[in-house]
């Protein structure tokens, strides 16, 4: 154990390439230009499966387009180009024999400002499934109460399913658009800011949630917070102006980066 | 990645610079304050000067303070800034160095207590060029191992380091002296007795400086040194001088 930390000190090198039974993303030197504009630039990276993943970076440094790009976001933005590879478990996202809608529910996304739909708790998180396949009510039922179980949220709303989700406190209808995502089994789950509209208890609540979900999916998260990455990632990648500059095991990014780029903008210091 | 002297004041935040200059300096005030607590106890036994050795006993008190105000600099910083990389290796090492100083510092003491023991006491005291020879060493490790810490020098560290183990192996030649001394003569085993205190205290200073050295390896190169026999350390992490 002792040796195995030494070495991994002073080399300085950490793995973060990952044996294809470990990987679940695999992006291979993808571009994304936006009108011609290029936001991404030859990104390489791989995301281990069952492990959280942190995107960190200045504002407009493509931590987000990334995320978009992973469930194809972008598809309906005819202004946006894209080289390179993105795949997902083995399977490049963008072959034509894909289908965008399945991707979509193995790559599940929430947004920074909670998205519920105008309509009851039940019919929230049993909006995807209904989408999905006819389902007998008695097996719905079972999967909301796993879904919203997992999300932290059944012992909130459990006496009131049918009341509208718009009620819920902002933490809440966050915790309630995972379990929707959740409802539809995904294999990955992208966070693109997920607390960053919540107040710091319902944020720590969502930050418990996502340890607790590791063990069933892998998850993605950009944020802006820097003690947040610290906190729940095990894994840090920063990008900077569309390029992935550091990336490695979060105990090691926080500790002692390779980068004097990443250094300056972990530590708040000018470039 | 290697971080420089001035690389703590960079920060957006220029309160934050200047909070961590701030620990720099109360940390090299201790350093000095010791060092000088040091210097002193070896002069008040070299001259059998109790009144120094009085002040250095109750000098005692002021480092202890001292160590106290850092830490709870060093407390502030870590609520309110959650400092990160270089930052948070800079507060650690700042706290374990205190704790080092301190120390120091009590080992200070106990040369000043050992050496009012043997200015009351009439016969001639034995083992005082041994004790001049170590604390020499014991006094030039512990000032190198600040100038590596104002400095952020790992060479000088890692001289410090390696002088350590050298004083190591005077301390047992001088114990050994010592007990010929006692052995050859039972009315002196009183006063050789507070000299052999004397001579381990100034071995843990030593020891301690040898700490300091560590923690400045730790904090620029993010290396942790502790517990690894000097030589087996890699020559291209902590590269020895040519």
């Amino acid at each position: 154990m002792l040796a195995s930390r030494h070495v991994d000190q002073t080399t300085q090198a950490p793995a973060t390439h990952f044996p294809a039974d470990q990987c679940c993303l695999n992006i291979e030197q993808f571009n994304l230009a936006y009108a011609g504009k290029l936001a991404l630039q030859a990104l390489t990276l791989q995301v281990p499966r069952h492990r959280v993943t942190a995107f960190i970076g200045p504002s407009g440094c493509g931590k987000s387009t990334l995320l978009r790009a992973i469930n194809r976001l972008h598809d309906l933005n005819g202004s946006v180009t894209h080289s390179g590879s993105i795949s997902l478990e083995g399977h490049n996202i963008h072959d034509p024999g894909i289908n965008v809608t399945e991707l979509r529910r193995r790559v599940g996304m929430v947004f920074q400002t909670p998205n519920p739909f105008p309509m009851s708790i039940y019919d929230n998180v049993a909006f995807g499934l209904r989408l999905q396949k006819r389902l007998a009510k008695r097996q719905r039922d079972d999967i909301i109460e796993w879904a919203l179980t997992s999300a932290a949220l059944w012992d909130e709303v459990k006496d009131d399913l049918h009341r509208s989700a718009w009620r819920l406190s902002g933490g809440q209808q966050q915790r309630l658009v995972i379990a929707r995502t959740l409802a539809v089994q995904p294999d990955v789950l992208l966070l693109d800011e997920p607390a960053s509209a919540l107040d710091p208890i319902s944020t720590l609540k969502i930050e418990e949630l996502i340890r607790n979900l590791k063990s069933q999916l892998t998850l993605v998260l950009v944020t802006h917070n820097m003690q947040q990455a610290a906190r729940v990632s095990d894994y840090t990648a920063f990008l900077q102006e569309g390029e992935l500059v550091e990336y490695g095991p979060t105990d090691h990014v926080f500790t002692n980066p390779r980068l004097q780029r990443t250094e300056n903008y972990i530590t708040g210091r000018m470039a | 990645m290697d971080i420089t002297s001035d690389s703590h004041s960079q920060h957006i935040s220029r309160q934050f610079n200047q909070e961590l200059e701030e620990l720099k300096t109360h940390l090299m005030a201790m350093g000095g304050m010791v060092e000088k607590q040091v210097q002193d106890a070896i002069a008040a036994l070299m001259e059998s000067d109790s009144r120094l050795a009085e002040k250095v006993r109750d000098g005692d008190a002021q480092v202890n303070d001292l160590q106290l105000q850092i830490d709870d600099e060093c407390t502030r910083i870590f609520a309110r800034r959650q400092p990160a990389a270089s930052d948070l290796r800079l507060v650690l090492a700042v706290i374990r160095a205190t704790s080092d100083l301190e120390r120091i510092g009590d080992e200070a003491s106990k040369i000043a207590r050992n050496a009012l023991s043997l200015s009351e006491s009439s016969n001639s005291v034995r083992g005082l060029v041994e004790v001049r020879h170590i604390s020499e060493h014991v006094r030039k490790m512990l000032r190198d191992s600040l100038t590596a810490f104002a400095r952020f020098d790992t060479e000088l560290a890692m001289q410090v380091i390696r002088e350590d183990e050298f004083v190591d192996g005077e301390y047992g030649s001088a114990m050994r002296s010592l007990v010929t001394f006692m052995m050859e003569d039972s009315r002196s085993i009183t006063s050789v007795l507070s000299v052999m205190w004397i001579l381990r205290a100034l071995e843990r200073v030593g020891d301690h400086a040898n700490n300091l050295a560590e923690h400045v390896v730790y904090l620029v190169k993010g290396l942790d040194i502790r517990h690894t026999d000097p030589n087996t350390l890699d020559q291209q992490a902590v590269p020895k001088k040519s």
